[in-house]
C-alpha cells in the first residue's frame, strides 16, 4: 500500500483507464500541453498523443456538449471543468441533456460520461469562484453525483465513474489536492452510491463527505480526546444515489446525528440527509439533528471573512457537543 | 337554514345536563359529526355532536348552566345567514326560552338601552375573555405535555414505563433516551401519588363530586327501595380457564379474551330463558326487554360507570371482548360515548382481579339483578369421596324480590353453569 495524494489518485485513475480502455479520453481547458490545471493530467499529452487528450476553448457549454455527442456516439469522454463554478455555464447541457437523453429516448442511448468539476472555497478566490453548488446538481435525477473525501474512494471511484454506462458528475475539491491516503497497489474499483463508515464511534452519527471528510476525521479524534465522546463518522461518498443505509443503522445505535458540509445550509445535503432521517429512523431520535454548513452569505475574499464562513474543525465539534447535550 | 340544537337526552333517566364547555365559539365553522359541546350528566361527562353543519350562530346556553333535556343551547346557522331567533325559537317549540324573551321585551325601552349597553360593554370585554380562554388551554395543554424524544418515549413505552414519573436532563427538561435507561437500570421512581392519602391530624372537606353523588343517590334509592336478596353459586370454571388460555394462544394481543368476556357471554345465553331476571319495574308495570344488554362496572377515579354491551347472547365472544375493551378504554380516557353506558337490562360486578371470595352488589336499578363476580382460585376439592385440585369461582347473584323469587333465581344460577362450566356452549 502506496501513501499518495488525492491529485495522483485521481491522476492514476485516469491513467489506467485510459491505458485499459482507448475510448477513454479526456478534454478540458488547460488538460493537454499545461497538464491540467491542477496538474492532474501532467504528462498525459504526450503518452497518449492529442486524439485522446485534448485542449479546448474556454467555452463550457462546447466541452460538456460534444463529450455528450462524443458519448452517444460510443466513445467514453471525461470532460474536465477548470472549476464547478463554471458549470453553470454549461447547465442546459447538464441537466437537461446528460441527465434526460437516456430517458427521452427510451433508452435507446447510453450516456457514458464523467464531467470533472473541483469546486469548494478558501484559496481566496472570492464569491464566484469559491463555491460548493454539491446539492444543486444532487437535485436532478437521471445523473450520478460522486463526491468522494479519501485519495483512495477518489481513485476507486473515478475508475467506476468511467466504466459505468450513466453520466457522472465527479465534484472533487480544490483544497484537498495535496491531501495524502492510503491507495492499494494494485487494480480496483468502488461502487458507485455506497456510502461508507470511515471511522466507528458509538455516542454520536457524523455524517459527511468530500473536504469535511478530513475535517470531521480531526473533530472526531479531538472530542475523544478531549470530551471522550465516540463520534461515528460516515462518508456519503456519492451524493446521487443517496446511500442511507449505513447512516440509518448507525443512528438507530447513536440516536443523534450531526451532518457536516461545506456548501450552504438551505436546502443542502445536511437537510437532504436530516429529512431521511427523520422520515426513516423517526422513532430513534434522541436530539434535534445538527447541521454544519457554510454560512449564508457570497464568500468573501478577505481571507479571515472567508475562514469565518466556511465551516471549521471546531464548528463541528460544537455541533456534536450540542446534540450530546 | 338555521337549526336549534338542543340538550340531549343522553339515557333514559336523564332529566338535565350542565353544560360543561363549548368546544366551538360563537362564529365557529361546524361540521355534522363535529362535537359541539361537553355536557355532563349524572353519570359522566360526555360530548354533543352537532347534527348539522354551518356556523356556529350563537349560544344559548352558558358554561356551568343546567338545562332540562330537549332546551335549546345554540344556534347553527348558513354561512351569512341572518337570524330571525325569536321565529326560530318559536317554530321548533322551545316555549320556555320563548316566554322569557318576549317577558324580557315587553319591559319596554329602558330595559333594551340597559341590555344595549351591557352588550357593548360585552363586546369590549369579549375579545379578552377569549384569549383568556385560549391561553387556559394552552396553558393546560403544555401541563400535559411530556417533553420526551421519540426513541425515549418508544423505550419507556416498550418498556412499560411512565414518561410523567422520570425527570428530564435533557435540553429544556427533555426526557432523553439516558433518562429511560437510567431508570430501566435503577428502577422506576414510585408513582406519583394518585389515591388520596390522608394528612395526619388534618381534616379535608371538599363538595362530592358530581358522579360521586349520582352513585350515592341511585345506590341508596336502591337499597332503601328494592327488597334484595341474594344466592351465591359455587363454580367449576377448570374448562373456562383452560378454553380462554388456548384461545389466547391463537388471537391477536388485541383480541385476547378476557375471563369476564366469558362470564358476559355465559350471564346473557343463560338469561334467554329467564326473562324475569332481564326485566325492570316501574310503577306497576314489569317490563321484560327484547334486547339482552349486559352492563359491566367499570372502576374510574372516584367511582364507576356501567359500560354496556348490547345483544350479548347474539354476538361472538371475540365481538364483546373487542367491544367492551374499547369501551372501557373510553371510560378510562374521558370519552365515553352516550351509547357506552346506556340500555344495560342486566349488570356484572367483577372483583375477581382483587381477590376476593365473593360479594354482594346493590342492584342497578331499574334492573331486576346484578351478578358479583368473585376470584377464581384453585382450591381442594372432594368429588366421589376422593380429594382433588380444581379451579373455583362464587357468584352471588342480587335480586329484586318484587319481581322474582329464590326458586327462580337459584335455577337461573343453576343454568348459568352450563355456560361457565362448560364453555363449548358458548360457542355454539
Amino acid at each position: 500500500m502506496a501513501e499518495i495524494t488525492m491529485r495522483e489518485a485521481i491522476s492514476q485513475a485516469l491513467w489506467e483507464e485510459m491505458e485499459r480502455d482507448e475510448k477513454v479520453f479526456i478534454q478540458g481547458e488547460e488538460v493537454g500541453v499545461w497538464g491540467g490545471t491542477y496538474a492532474v493530467t501532467k504528462g498525459f499529452l504526450d503518452h497518449f498523443g492529442k486524439e485522446r487528450v485534448r485542449d479546448t476553448p474556454i467555452a463550457e457549454a462546447a466541452i460538456v456538449g460534444s463529450a455528450i455527442g462524443a458519448a452517444l456516439g460510443g466513445l467514453r469522454p471525461v470532460a474536465e471543468l477548470m472549476t464547478i463554478n463554471f458549470a453553470f455555464v454549461a447547465m442546459d447541457h447538464i441537466v437537461n441533456e446528460a441527465a434526460k437523453l437516456h430517458y427521452m429516448f427510451g433508452g435507446q442511448f447510453v450516456l457514458p460520461l464523467v464531467i470533472r468539476a473541483p469546486g469548494g472555497g478558501g484559496r481566496q478566490l472570492a464569491a464566484t469562484h469559491s463555491q460548493t453548488p454539491d446539492a444543486i446538481f444532487a437535485h436532478f435525477p437521471g445523473l450520478k453525483v460522486v463526491a468522494p473525501g479519501t485519495p483512495y474512494d477518489a481513485k476507486g471511484l473515478l475508475k467506476t465513474a468511467i466504466r459505468i454506462d450513466d453520466p457522472v458528475l465527479f465534484i472533487e475539491n480544490a483544497t484537498i489536492y495535496q491531501q495524502k491516503g492510503e491507495v492499494p497497489d494494485g487494480e480496483y474499483t468502488i461502487p458507485i452510491g455506497k456510502s461508507k463508515v470511515q471511522r466507528e464511534g458509538s455516542d454520536v452519527t457524523l455524517v459527511t463527505y468530500s473536504k469535511m471528510v478530513s475535517y470531521s476525521l480531526e473533530a472526531a479524534n479531538k472530542l475523544e480526546e478531549e470530551d471522550g465522546i465516540s463520534v461515528e463518522v460516515i462518508d456519503l461518498r456519492t451524493l446521487r444515489p443517496l446511500d442511507m443505509a449505513p447512516v440509518i443503522e448507525s443512528f438507530k445505535k447513536t440516536n443523534r446525528a450531526v451532518i457536516a458540509e461545506e456548501g450552504w445550509r438551505s436546502y443542502g445535503v445536511g437537510a437532504e440527509v436530516a429529512a431521511r432521517i427523520y422520515e426513516e429512523a423517526f422513532d430513534y431520535l434522541d436530539a434535534p439533528i445538527q447541521r454544519v454548513a457554510q454560512k449564508e452569505v457570497p464568500l468573501p475574499y478577505n481571507t479571515r471573512l472567508e475562514q469565518l464562513a466556511l465551516p471549521q474543525v471546531e464548528d463541528i465539534m460544537k455541533a456534536v457537543r450540542e446534540v450530546l447535550r | 337554514m338555521a337549526n336549534i340544537v338542543e340538550m340531549p337526552k343522553l339515557g333514559f333517566d336523564m332529566a338535565e345536563g350542565t353544560l360543561v364547555k363549548w368546544v366551538k365559539s360563537e362564529q365557529d365553522k361546524v361540521k355534522k359529526g363535529e362535537v359541539l359541546a361537553e355536557i355532563e350528566t349524572d353519570k359522566a361527562t360526555v360530548e354533543v355532536e352537532s347534527s348539522f353543519t354551518g356556523v356556529l350562530h350563537k349560544h344559548l346556553a352558558e358554561e356551568g348552566e343546567a338545562l332540562p333535556v330537549g332546551s335549546p343551547i345554540a344556534v347553527i346557522a348558513e354561512e351569512g345567514e341572518d337570524v330571525d331567533l325569536d321565529a326560530l325559537l318559536e317554530e321548533t317549540g322551545a316555549e320556555e326560552k320563548k316566554k322569557e324573551e318576549k317577558e324580557e321585551k315587553k319591559e319596554g325601552k329602558e330595559k333594551e338601552e340597559k341590555e344595549k349597553a351591557g352588550k357593548e360593554a360585552e363586546a369590549e370585554k369579549k375579545p379578552e375573555k377569549g384569549e383568556k380562554q385560549k391561553e387556559e388551554e394552552m396553558g393546560a395543554g403544555e401541563e400535559d405535555f411530556i417533553k420526551a424524544s421519540p426513541v425515549a418515549k418508544r423505550i419507556a413505552d416498550e418498556e412499560g414505563i411512565k414518561l410523567s414519573n422520570l425527570e428530564g436532563t435533557g435540553p429544556g427538561g427533555r426526557i432523553v433516551k439516558r433518562d429511560v435507561e437510567k431508570a430501566i437500570e435503577e428502577g422506576v421512581p414510585e408513582e406519583k401519588p394518585e389515591k388520596a392519602k390522608i394528612t395526619p391530624g388534618k381534616d379535608e372537606t371538599f363538595e362530592i363530586s358530581k358522579l360521586r353523588a349520582a352513585i350515592g343517590n341511585r345506590m341508596q334509592g336502591s337499597w332503601q327501595e328494592i327488597p334484595h336478596f341474594f344466592i351465591t353459586t359455587e363454580y367449576d370454571v377448570g374448562e373456562m380457564l383452560k378454553t380462554r388460555k388456548q384461545l389466547n394462544r391463537e388471537l391477536p394481543d388485541e383480541e385476547k379474551v378476557s375471563v369476564n368476556d366469558f362470564i358476559i357471554r355465559a350471564s346473557a345465553l343463560a338469561l334467554k330463558e329467564y326473562p324475569n331476571l332481564n326485566a325492570s319495574i316501574s310503577g306497576k308495570e314489569l317490563t321484560r326487554h327484547g334486547d339482552i344488554n349486559i352492563g359491566v362496572a367499570v372502576a374510574v377515579e372516584n367511582g364507576l360507570l356501567t359500560v354496556v354491551v348490547k345483544n350479548a347472547d347474539q354476538k361472538p365472544l371475540r365481538q364483546i371482548s373487542v367491544e367492551a375493551k374499547a369501551m372501557i378504554e373510553r371510560v378510562k380516557e374521558g370519552k365515553v360515548r352516550n351509547e357506552d353506558i346506556e340500555g344495560s337490562t342486566f349488570t356484572i360486578s367483577n372483583l375477581g382481579m382483587y381477590n376476593v371470595e365473593d360479594f354482594v352488589a346493590i342492584i342497578n336499578p331499574p334492573e331486576a339483578a346484578i351478578l358479583a363476580i368473585g376470584t377464581a382460585k384453585e382450591v381442594p376439592i372432594v368429588e366421589d369421596g376422593e380429594l382433588g385440585i380444581g379451579w373455583r369461582m362464587k357468584c352471588t347473584l342480587s335480586a329484586d324480590h318484587r319481581i322474582t323469587d329464590g326458586a327462580e333465581a337459584a335455577e337461573f344460577m343453576q343454568h348459568l353453569s352450563l355456560f361457565l362450566e362448560q364453555p363449548w356452549r358458548l360457542f355454539a
